[in-house]
């Protein structure tokens, strides 16, 4: 059940997309949703269009992978669209029993798919490009300035980096748990919502206190090896910008000043 | 300051914790580790027996600095456990590898592990990736470098552990029941490996188990019972006291249980026997 999730996932192939600085890539997505919702006119979603076009074309990742990922929020879109339609003021096109559609409402109906569309496919290229550690060590390296407010980047960074190695092996321990207590006669299938979910304490109360020793564990052979914290640490794999980076800036400065021009000039 | 030539000192250590109930009141003290005096010169191979509770464990994270003497003192190398300014020097050089492979192992990736212990102690980038190669290709764990941990076997994750370990340079690893999760199979790579870090990079190890089988091959074996040490002597010395570590809830393996049984039968075979192939040989001999 939990393997469907394409969304956030990784995929492993050779581009120029995956050998990018992760850094690039964050900043690159960021000003993509921002630019997402800058502009109401079609021509900057042409725009949008065609440089997510491009880049998925050059992630090498098949658009059918990703468009697996979507499957999961077509009902969340479903719902956007239904409010957006009846709930938007204008000028009344036709009515539906007490329901009046305007044209506002479809722009902005369309509108919201458009943005929510790009934005998930947008966000899941960088997913699916860049590995989680990748990930992490950017996310690290960009919130550094937020050191400053005594925000703990160093140790956020650490928390997701150990959360995403122990995701397997809780799944792998869920299980387990699962099948000892079918064996003792535990029904998790059948019932109302109220008696499935109770069904599930005696899954989470031996997994989170088997996640607690481990924690325990783990910080006592984090301790044995020399850590304490970031302070005076090095980095085997420290961030560098080479040179297609540049050249990733470039694209993406060409693509803001496009989209600025037809979210300005664009005649729709 | 240096105390003698021993690479670990123990002196007249004990610990005690306090046991509480369900309401976190007191209902008494334990004392793990009991006045434990203990010697280990550079290079050895010294292995530590003791049944369930008998403080072993107790007493290898002492060495490591994660717990502190109630009474007594540790010394790594001349250094006091107990002054704070030397625990990262003294985790360096006594490096640990715990029990549960999967507890222990912080990278997403193979190689990313073995590094973050380096990475710790500050060590400049490029001398970082010299030091993985090296302890990768140490335990013989060149071709899982770029997996990750998750997919390995029990015997493999316990390499990647010590490799990790390997990579800080350390002059001692303590395996603290490094073996007791494993299958034979993997028990068997893990002492391999201890070996041949005590043969080759004269690392001094300190094992600790369970497993008479896996102490044979140590220098010196020490055994534990209620936080005591209760006997001390070569793998030979120590097994030919059969009913003694049976006292001790220690099962002997079983060549040495036959052989003891012949011998107390009237077949004039040494004490101590620890090998199939020994025992073979006296027993040819006799003919």
């Amino acid at each position: 059940m939990l393997k469907d999730i394409t969304l956030g996932q990784y995929y492993q192939t050779r581009s120029s997309l995956h050998s990018l600085d992760p850094r690039t890539k964050l900043i690159g997505v960021l000003i993509y949703l921002i630019s997402l919702f800058l502009f109401n006119r079609i021509g900057a979603y042409v725009v949008a269009l065609i440089f997510l076009a491009y880049v998925i074309k050059t992630s090498r990742v098949p658009f059918s992978f990703m468009i697996k990922g979507m499957k999961s929020i077509v009902f969340l879109l479903f719902i956007t669209v239904i409010f957006n339609l009846f709930l938007t003021a204008g000028n009344v096109v036709f009515v539906i029993w007490k329901f009046s559609i305007t044209d506002q409402g479809i722009r902005v109906a369309v509108f919201t798919v458009i943005r929510l569309t790009f934005l998930i496919i947008g966000a899941s290229v960088l997913t699916l490009t860049t590995t989680p550690n990748n990930l992490t060590d950017g996310m690290e390296d960009l919130m550094k300035p937020l050191g400053v407010f005594k925000v703990p980047v160093h140790e956020i960074a650490m928390m997701m980096s150990i959360a995403l190695r122990f995701i397997p092996i809780l799944m792998e321990e869920t299980d387990k748990i699962m099948k000892a207590q079918q064996a003792r006669g535990a029904d998790f299938e059948h019932g109302g919502p109220i008696k499935r979910a109770k069904s599930l304490v005696p899954i989470l109360v031996p997994l989170f206190v088997s996640a607690f020793r481990r924690a325990n564990d783990l910080a006592m052979a984090m301790e044995a090896r020399c850590y304490r914290g970031g302070e005076g640490r090095t980095k085997m794999k420290p961030l560098k910008y080479k040179k297609a980076d540049y050249i990733a800036y470039i694209i993406l400065a060409v693509y803001v000043a496009a989209i600025i021009f037809a979210g300005r000039f664009a005649p729709i | 300051m240096k105390i003698g030539q021993e690479l670990i000192q123990t002196k007249q250590l004990s610990f005690e914790y306090i046991r509480r109930d369900d309401d976190g009141n007191a209902e008494g003290v334990t004392r793990a580790v009991d006045n434990v005096t203990l010697n280990v010169e550079k290079g050895e191979f010294i292995a530590i027996l003791g049944a369930n509770g008998s403080g072993k464990s107790t007493l290898a994270k002492h060495i490591n600095a994660i717990l502190y003497p109630t009474e007594g003192k540790v010394y790594v190398d001349g250094e006091d456990t107990s002054v704070e300014e030397n625990i990262i020097s003294i985790r360096q050089k006594a490096g640990m590898v715990f029990q549960n492979p999967d507890n222990q192992i912080i990278g997403n990736v193979v190689e990313e592990d073995v590094g973050f212990g380096p990475e710790n102690m500050g060590v400049p980038t490029k001398e970082i990736w010299e030091r993985v190669d090296e302890a990768l290709k140490t335990l013989g764990i060149e071709e899982f470098r770029k997996h990750s941990p998750n997919k390995l076997s029990g015997g493999q994750k316990q390499r990647v552990a010590i490799a990790g370990v390997v990579a800080m340079h350390p002059q001692c690893i303590i395996l603290d029941e490094s073996t007791a999760m494993l299958d034979p199979k993997g028990r068997k790579e893990v002492i391999r490996a201890a070996r041949a870090l005590n043969d080759v990079e004269k690392i001094t190890i300190i094992l600790i188990t369970h497993y008479m089988e896996e102490v044979i091959y140590a220098d010196r074996v020490l055994v534990m019972d209620k936080g005591r040490l209760v006997m001390q002597g070569t793998p030979k010395q120590v097994f030919s006291m059969v009913e003694e570590l049976e006292s001790y809830r220690l099962s002997v393996p079983q060549v040495t249980i036959l052989a003891h049984e012949l011998r107390k039968a009237g077949l004039p075979l040494p004490e101590g026997i620890l090998t199939e192939d020994e025992l073979l040989h006296e027993l040819q001999k006799i003919r």
